[in-house]
């Protein structure tokens, strides 16, 4: 994703900022998708980046063994995710809603330990390269080097997030969504089927995430552990923005896409102290304005 | 079933025995490899232990206890096998032990100084991050650590011309320093300490306004915590004389959580079934991999396992297999008293206990 470019420090820095801007809306989907549920439920899915990185298998399964074209590939791979979603929901999640915060954390683990495990024992821990639909090569321009890959993530990404927000603010389901989640109960008299919506949610959820792995897949490597340290920046996102707002998640992913380019190119080692820039950033947010750029304080009643 | 001797009760003392018996004949009738896991056992219930005093008893969410070990167990790499200290040289084994708990508690210490602020779901990212964290920046200053290659360290031998394989000193001496360990946490979350942790942990509103310092009690909580992972941390690097930075991935971490979960959060039993279940199952899992299921073959690695396990638990067992066990000893109990007929309402065994001055039935947490 990073292409050298010699001279000129401005320009070299620009160029960072540009290829961080492509690792940044990866983030920013992924750190959409755990804010959906956060929102609904209250639940930091630790699970998000499994169930993404599971989504990718699919994908590659469906390229690479059924020799389906791409596109095909990548809509039923968002339309298998959903229903995954919807059924994880349904099935595990379900019986622990409202449980305590370290119950649903353990639930979400061991929904993590499960996704890993079954991508392990279907498609092994052998490393595997995921095609890219973007073409080779890049734009020039101003001096400049954008790939078309970068390019290409940063415009998926945006008609992923443009298509949520529609959804969410003008479909009656969307509607009915965000009513679920903020007033269960006055809803629930109004006849939305809260458990259904926030089903849904977890759905639609695992299929914005679904995009991000498949986004990142041709740029890294594909093994049951890839998602890992992209859900860790999806967090650190997540918490920038505060933790409950959607447009914090999506500014904050593309913060933190271009801080780790910078710290990559500028800091010696920079690349191996990417995870531990990220747990700096959680502890800095949450000391100094625990909120989040976007986010509301939280008022504890007694 | 009331009759004494020595003025405790016939059935502890027969557990008591029995309990000897299964500690003494382990190393003995078992192979080298089985020994050498037993010895494992060890470590993890000193680590599930830590663990439990930070998340079960003062509910603050720990994913990174591994980070903890990691400390501990590059304490006793670096200092008996890559650093010489000058003068010194290389300091031996048991030595290192302490020192690995200490370095561990301080770095504990100064992780819980942030964690006062970070309640919840906040702390369980944290300390995610911390978890994920260690392996890379182990990696990143190999320059002091080994890096990739790792450290290597000469077995330990059993000292005083004992007559014992590596393996069973090992065992020994693990079983050992748990044995002690559990001492003070045992006093520890029965005293003043303790209670003050669990009134945290179901109300920090509440423990403030009854006067409990939350600063001072929960930084202690995370260094001793974190003292006892550096010490689990350091007996795994003893055991296997050989450390890497691979070896302290999140799912260490995660084992941990496991562990005690299954084991039984809160329990202080908990860690000793939860520590034998996070070692063996993967055996097994790996033992059951001939089993097909069509295409699919089970087990290998044993992550499914554990996630359906922890699932159950959760649903079915919230206080894990100890809180199970403890369960089915008081139904047990009432089902006995209520056929004797010697009271015509079966009183609780706990009340009834009480009153004649046995042992408690249950560990009132």
């Amino acid at each position: 994703m990073i292409e050298l470019v010699a001279g000129n420090p401005v320009q070299a820095f620009v160029q960072q900022v540009v290829s961080g801007l492509a690792s940044g809306a990866v983030y920013a989907s992924l750190a959409l998708s755990l804010v959906l549920i956060y929102r609904a439920m209250d639940v930091a899915n630790f699970a998000q980046g499994e169930m993404a990185m599971f989504s990718t298998f699919i994908a590659y399964a469906l390229i690479t063994t059924f020799h389906f074209p791409y596109l095909l590939a990548f809509a039923l791979t968002i339309a298998i995710s959903f229903g995954g979603g919807v059924l994880v929901e349904r099935t595990v999640i379900r019986p622990f809603e409202g449980s305590s915060v370290l119950t649903l954390v353990i639930i979400t683990l061991a929904l993590f330990s499960i996704v890993n495990g079954t991508a392990g024992l279907i498609w092994g821990y052998v490393f595997k390269t995921f095609d890219s639909p973007f073409p080779f090569g890049s734009v020039h321009f101003q001096g400049l080097y954008i790939g078309y890959q970068d390019l290409g993530i940063i415009g998926v990404t945006l008609v992923v997030l443009a298509l949520v927000f529609v959804f969410f603010r003008y479909t009656k389901l969307g509607l009915a969504m965000r009513a679920a989640s903020l007033y269960p109960e006055a809803s629930r008299l109004l006849g939305v089927r809260t458990g259904w919506m926030l089903a849904f949610g977890w759905g639609i959820s695992a299929a914005v995430g679904a995009v991000s792995g498949m986004m990142i897949a041709p740029v890294v490597f594909l093994d049951p552990g890839f998602m890992q340290p992209v859900l860790l920046f999806a967090f650190v996102a997540a918490v920038l923005g505060g933790i409950e707002s959607p447009l914090g998640a999506v500014v904050g992913g593309v913060l933190v896409g271009v801080l780790l380019a910078l710290l990559g190119t500028y800091v010696p080692g920079g690349q191996n102290l990417r995870i531990a820039m990220g747990l700096v950033v959680i502890v800095a947010v949450l000391l100094i304005k625990p909120a989040g750029l976007f986010g509301r304080s939280e008022v504890r009643r007694v | 079933m009331n009759a004494r001797v020595a003025g405790l009760p016939v059935y502890s003392l027969v557990l008591a025995i029995a309990g000897l018996v299964v500690f003494i004949g382990i190393p003995l009738t078992t192979n080298s490899f089985q020994t050498f896991q037993f010895a494992n056992v060890a470590a993890f219930v000193i680590a599930i232990l830590g663990l439990n005093i930070l998340t079960g008893y003062s509910g603050q969410i720990s994913l990174g206890n591994g980070a903890f070990m990691a400390v501990g167990g590059y304490t006793t790499a670096l200092l008996a096998a890559k650093w010489p200290l000058p003068f010194i040289g290389f300091v031996p084994y048991g030595l290192t032990i302490p020192l690995a708990g200490v370095v561990a508690a301080l770095l504990g210490f100064l992780i819980g100084i942030p964690a006062l602020r970070l309640r919840g779901i906040y702390l369980a990212l944290a300390t995610f991050a911390l978890a994920l964290a260690v392996t890379p920046v182990l990696n990143n200053y190999d320059g002091f650590t080994g890096g990739h290659a790792g450290v290597f360290l000469k077995s330990a031998r059993p000292p005083f011309g004992l007559d014992l394989s590596n393996d069973q000193w090992l065992y020994l001496m693990c079983w050992a320093i748990a044995a002690i360990l559990y001492v003070p946490a045992f006093l520890m979350l029965r005293s003043r300490t303790g209670r003050a942790w669990m009134a945290i942990r179901d109300s920090e509103t509440a423990a403030v306004s009854s006067g409990i310092s939350l600063a001072y009690y929960k930084t202690l909580a995370f260094a001793i915590s974190a003292f006892y992972a550096g010490i689990a941390g350091s007996l795994f690097v003893i055991n296997n004389a050989y450390v890497d930075p691979d070896s302290y991935s999140l799912a260490l971490s995660l084992t941990l959580l496991i562990g005690l979960v299954i084991g039984g959060l809160a329990n202080v039993w908990g860690p000793i079934l939860g520590a034998v279940l996070v070692v063996w199952l993967p055996y097994f899992a790996e033992k059951s991999a001939g089993i097909r299921l069509g295409p699919i073959s089970l087990g290998g690695k044993p992550d499914i396992e554990f996630g359906i396990v922890l699932i159950l638990i959760v649903f079915f067992a919230p206080n894990g297999l100890a809180g199970l066990i403890g369960r089915g000893i008081r139904w047990y109990r009432s089902k006995r008293d209520a056929g004797r007929g010697a009271a015509p309402e079966p009183v609780p065994a706990v009340l009834k206990e009480a009153t004649q001055g046995g042992e408690p039935s249950e560990i009132i947490t």
